[in-house]
């Protein structure tokens, strides 16, 4: 007996995933800008070893990379509090986020910024140009330039990784997805149509990461 | 010719004794069970062994729980002794109907289908799923859950019914499963968690200072004692140990001791 087919149901609850998909999408930038920021702070930290931030850089790094985003996102939500902080289910999922990709990105621009040829921080030092004058003028643009692929996949995995948060009650994609099926239990129509929409987006944040790349931070040579 | 005849004579009178034994054995049974149990001195009763806190197997392999203290108190009244029979969900009620036990102990709920084959005494025990919350938070009905967080599984049977009779600022946060949802009540994240009784009787077994108080009921199907029908003086004596055991307080012991919580009230 062939399955039936039944998409009514998850169409009718368009309004519900296409909520879902922008709260991911808000989620995913939020994340991405911070987690980024903390990246480029961590990757010099490291890589110039700075005397305590390299220390607790390296640390976090540590942790992040080598435990589950699911366990780390449990531990702020369910276990913070009893610390007394309660964030909610969203506070606690762009932490989660901003915390995982920060420790990822802080590896990958820290390759990056060792990429950067060893002659362009020379002449910048024989310009009389202080450490972090090189850096925001020489240093930075070549070495994301160089990672920039790398970094965009990192930011589409942690977008990806959102539908875990859908474990903390928060109303993404995945938790509107699941929502939908247990009401209709069309369990089937509904994933499908929401791992095209995970598509779409991932697609979609791709191509505008290259973009942004291509005019922002690619801008000419070297 | 006459062969023939005389082994159709013998299987007329066997047939005639069939008929008379038959009706022995049906006179016997029409008889009055609690006469019969009180004439043997044991009462069989059916417990489950697989559903705490109504019934499990202790450390010593013996048979413990709510409904094992209620067939014992049941046994005790009627001043006999009891023998407790293990038995399933899907056997309890064909071994209360082919006599093998009296009285069907065993988380029983009522419904219309069972209503044609056995009898249910009044409610012994209460099943039902409801919002919880601490001590201090007072809301006592749907509507009190305005402008309050609280927590419940997706799909579960107190997420369909809340999210009917919840009022619009209530933000209710749905968890994928019953431990996620216990963890945010218990972590602080929600003020109140709709679940079932017996989840919440085993919370507060082991989280004694963090005790969940019921504050509604979503829906109630508490548990009945079954009897075969027809057996109106048993029927009676139980609904009557029943009553004196809510009104001595027996019942709410029971209750404390096997679900850490009250009685609901108007129970």
């Amino acid at each position: 007996m062939a399955y039936q087919f039944s998409f009514e149901p998850v169409f009718a609850n368009w309004g519900l995933l296409v909520q879902g998909a922008a709260l991911t999408l808000v989620l995913t930038a939020v994340s991405a800008a911070v987690g980024l920021a903390v990246g480029i702070l961590g990757a010099v930290s490291r890589q110039w070893r700075l005397p305590i931030l390299c220390q607790v850089f390296t640390a976090y790094v540590e942790c992040i990379r080598n435990t589950p985003f699911l366990v780390q996102l449990y531990f702020i939500y369910f276990s913070l509090p009893a610390l007394g902080m309660r964030l909610n289910g969203w506070e606690a999922s762009v932490l989660a986020m901003v915390l995982n990709l920060g420790a990822y990105s802080t590896e990958i621009i820290r390759a990056g910024v060792a990429s950067v040829p060893r002659g362009l921080i020379e002449a910048a030092e024989s310009l009389a140009m202080s450490r972090w004058q090189c850096l925001f003028h020489v240093v930075l643009r070549p070495a994301l330039k160089n990672v920039w692929p790398a970094l965009c996949s990192q930011i589409v995995i942690v977008m990806l990784g959102s539908s875990v948060c859908s474990q903390i009650a928060a109303e993404e994609l995945t938790f509107e997805a699941n929502l939908i099926q247990s009401r209709t239990f069309r369990a089937f129509e509904v994933y499908l149509v929401s791992t095209g929409m995970y598509l779409l987006l991932a697609v979609g944040v791709r191509r505008c990461l290259h973009f942004f790349g291509r005019h922002y931070i690619c801008r000419g040579r070297a | 010719m006459q062969k023939k005849a005389h082994r159709f004579d013998l299987v007329l009178v066997f047939m005639l004794l069939a008929a008379v034994f038959l009706g022995i054995s049906n006179v016997q049974a029409a008889d009055n069970a609690l006469s019969a149990i009180k004439k043997s001195g044991v009462l069989a009763v059916a417990v489950p062994q697989d559903f705490p806190p109504f019934g499990s197997v202790g450390l010593d392999m013996q048979p413990v729980g709510y409904d094992i203290d209620m067939a014992t108190l049941i046994a005790k009244s009627l001043g006999v002794k009891v023998r407790l029979v293990p038995v399933t969900s899907t056997n309890r009620i064909p071994y209360l109907t082919t006599g093998k036990v009296q009285l069907v102990i065993s988380s029983l709920g009522k419904n219309a289908e069972r209503e044609k084959t056995i009898d249910f005494s009044s409610a012994y025990a209460p099943f039902f799923n409801g919002v919880f919350g601490p001590k201090d938070l007072k809301a006592n009905g749907a509507e009190d859950l305005a402008g309050k967080t609280i927590a419940v599984t997706r799909g579960a049977v107190e997420d369909m019914e809340l999210t009917k009779i919840a009022p619009p600022t209530a933000e209710i946060r749905r968890f994928e499963d019953n431990s996620s949802t216990i963890a945010a009540y218990l972590s602080g994240q929600v003020q109140l968690v709709a679940t079932g009784n017996v989840v919440a009787a085993s919370i507060n077994g082991q989280n004694p200072e963090k005790r969940l108080e019921v504050k509604f009921l979503i829906k109630n199907s508490p548990c009945y004692i079954g009897l075969n029908k027809e057996q109106p003086e048993l029927l009676k004596a139980v609904n009557g140990i029943i009553a004196q055991a809510k009104a001595d307080g027996g019942l709410e012991a029971l209750s404390q001791k096997w679900l850490h919580t009250s009685l609901p009230q108007n129970f």
